[in-house]
């Protein structure tokens, strides 16, 4: 067997491990596959091209962009945090809560791009999130700011994941099937949809604990928005003690 | 017939006004940079299909070109500032989150409507593309619809979607280019190599361990392609069917199921997943772009975990 081809696996590693740039080291990866694996220059360069071509509807979703950008400019983020604001119990942990829950759900019964990324985690969940931690922590450093976008990114992506297989007109399940057919086992695609439902208990379970802790982690730093005395004494009980959430 | 071509159309004809407004962009240095970066993508969308697959190829090279050597660098396109925002906020109130929910309800309701009412019958759009068809109906209906209630200027739309897409930048390029990559991993033999080694670590005579083998397996094959639909077909070979179902009489359906979602454990901790993982990252404006995976391994372990115990016990009942 020619082993070969692997050097462009490895030479993907270490180009995202030394943070090269994703698009040169995707095209010199490809490009040394191709030709490990014995194609010539120009037949590499037309599969690359031809596939990239294949893939455009990846593509479509900029479109929501203008409508995003423009609601962004009339202050559908800043509207988006008021409301949190305007919550008496919100927090961020009990938020992305319910959003993984609707994320599971709707993927669940095959609406798995009616949210996302673009539509949905930049112009409402992320403020949202922010805002809540805020009511509960003060003012937050970049720090944790940073991470709970990421959080909000990340339970929109477990969500969807853990979802969308209960739904079996999904892609995933119909490779599985096609895969098994070859073998000569003719399943239903409701059978292969039926078995996802214990991961995604499992992972509403454990995403939903993570989500509860990391909202305790925020709870527990000073208010800095608080009594200025106040203040004072939980700095300096907090100050020398470097526990981050 | 609406057919996803439509949609390329309107995703080609939105680029090439970025790329436009881009070249005028005076107040960008890298504004020629910008204008071709975004122009091969308005290229790809509207003529893709008629440069053929070299011509393709010499478009990706451009875009990788622009991107890697840092032609092209982030506008500051005329928008509102924060207080404008924020004045904007309490003067409509939480009617503003109303035209926000036009995409993703006309996409919802679209779908249900075409797939569950007689209307599907016709067949007026493309076989399964209808929610893509619907949620471009949705953003065409959300633009009508903020025109007529907050007349905004003209190029208000080309210019707030620029300031966002220069925001992701080649971020947004970059889940194309890694499927791209995918199918040459395959055509080189990638897959049967992985199968192969795999293969050679199974020990014998032990189910937990062949399964534990074919679940990390799929996790870690997962976030070698960026994605599990790649891994599914070369561990089912290797070790699903063989060893799993004809060897130790496992449930087809269990292992087909839950392997596959193994494999989605691994797509959480990769940056391979780019759409998933990288572009929101960029869309977030994160300051380390791999924050989300960072973010996601809390998960993606114990979740491993779990499909590899709903394997043993499930499929082995």
């Amino acid at each position: 067997m020619n082993y070969w081809p692997l050097l462009g696996i490895a030479l993907v590693v270490i180009g995202f491990a030394l943070k090269f740039n994703p698009m040169l080291v995707v095209t010199v990866a490809a490009i040394v596959t191709g030709l490990l694996g014995g194609m010539d220059f120009v037949e590499v360069l037309s599969t690359f091209g031809k596939a990239f071509n294949d893939n455009r509807i990846i593509a479509i979703v900029w479109i929501v962009l203008p409508v995003i950008g423009l609601l962004e400019r009339h202050g559908l983020q800043q509207r988006a945090a008021a409301l949190i604001r305007s919550l008496k119990n919100a927090s961020t942990g009990k938020l992305l809560i319910l959003y993984l829950l609707y994320r599971q759900v709707t993927a669940a019964i095959g609406l798995h791009s009616t949210a996302g990324h673009p539509q949905t985690v930049r112009p409402l969940v992320a403020p949202m999130a922010l805002a809540a931690a805020e009511r509960q922590h003060g003012k937050l450093d970049e720090e944790t700011e940073e991470k709970v976008k990421a959080y909000s990114a990340a339970t929109d992506n477990v969500g969807l994941f853990f979802g969308e297989d209960i739904f079996f007109a999904i892609g995933s399940i119909v490779l599985i099937q096609q895969v098994l057919a070859t073998y000569g086992y003719n399943l239903a695609p409701l059978e292969l949809a039926l078995w996802a439902i214990p991961s995604a208990i499992a992972a509403f379970l454990i995403h939903g604990a993570r989500l509860v802790w990391f909202d305790r982690a925020l709870a527990r730093h000073p208010r800095e928005s608080g009594d200025p005395a106040q203040l004072e004494k939980l700095g300096s009980r907090f100050r020398g003690n470097d526990e981050r959430p | 017939m609406i057919t996803l071509h439509w949609l390329y159309t309107l995703a080609g004809a939105m680029f090439a006004v970025i790329a436009l407004l881009s070249a005028l962009d005076r107040a960008n240095p890298k504004r020629l940079g910008n204008a071709a970066f975004w122009g091969l993508m308005a290229l790809s969308l509207l003529g893709g299909d008629r440069i053929g697959d070299f011509g393709n190829g010499l478009l990706v090279l451009g875009l990788a070109g622009l991107a890697g050597f840092g032609l092209i660098g982030r506008s500051h396109p005329p928008t509102t500032s924060s207080e404008e925002r924020e004045a904007w906020s309490d003067k409509l109130g939480n009617k503003l989150f109303l035209p926000a929910l036009i995409i993703p309800v006309t996409a919802l309701i679209g779908t249900l409507v075409y797939n569950y009412t007689p209307v599907g019958g016709y067949g007026w759009i493309e076989a399964k593309r209808e929610t893509y068809i619907f949620l471009a109906v949705g953003v065409l209906l959300a633009l009508a619809t903020i025109f007529a209630w907050l007349r905004p200027p003209a190029l208000a739309p080309a210019q707030e979607g620029r300031r966002l897409l220069d925001a992701i930048g080649w971020a947004a390029v970059l889940p194309q280019m890694l499927a791209a990559l995918g199918v040459l991993f395959a055509a080189a033999g990638v897959g049967e190599i992985i199968g192969s080694l795999t293969k050679s670590v199974i020990p014998e005579g032990s189910v937990f361990l062949t399964i534990l083998v074919f679940a990390v397996g799929m996790a870690l094959f997962t976030m070698i392609m960026g994605n599990a639909f790649a891994a599914f077909p070369v561990m089912a070979a290797a070790i699903g069917v063989p060893l799993l179902i004809v060897g130790y009489g496992g449930d087809p359906a269990v292992i087909g199921a839950v392997g596959m979602l193994a494999g989605f454990c691994g797509t959480l901790m990769t940056p391979m997943a780019a759409n998933f993982n990288i572009v929101p990252a960029a869309l977030l404006e994160l300051k380390d772009q791999y924050g989300v995976i960072r973010a996601q391994i809390g998960t993606a372990l114990p979740m491993l975990a779990a499909n590899i115990l709903i394997l043993y016990f499930a499929a082995f009942r």
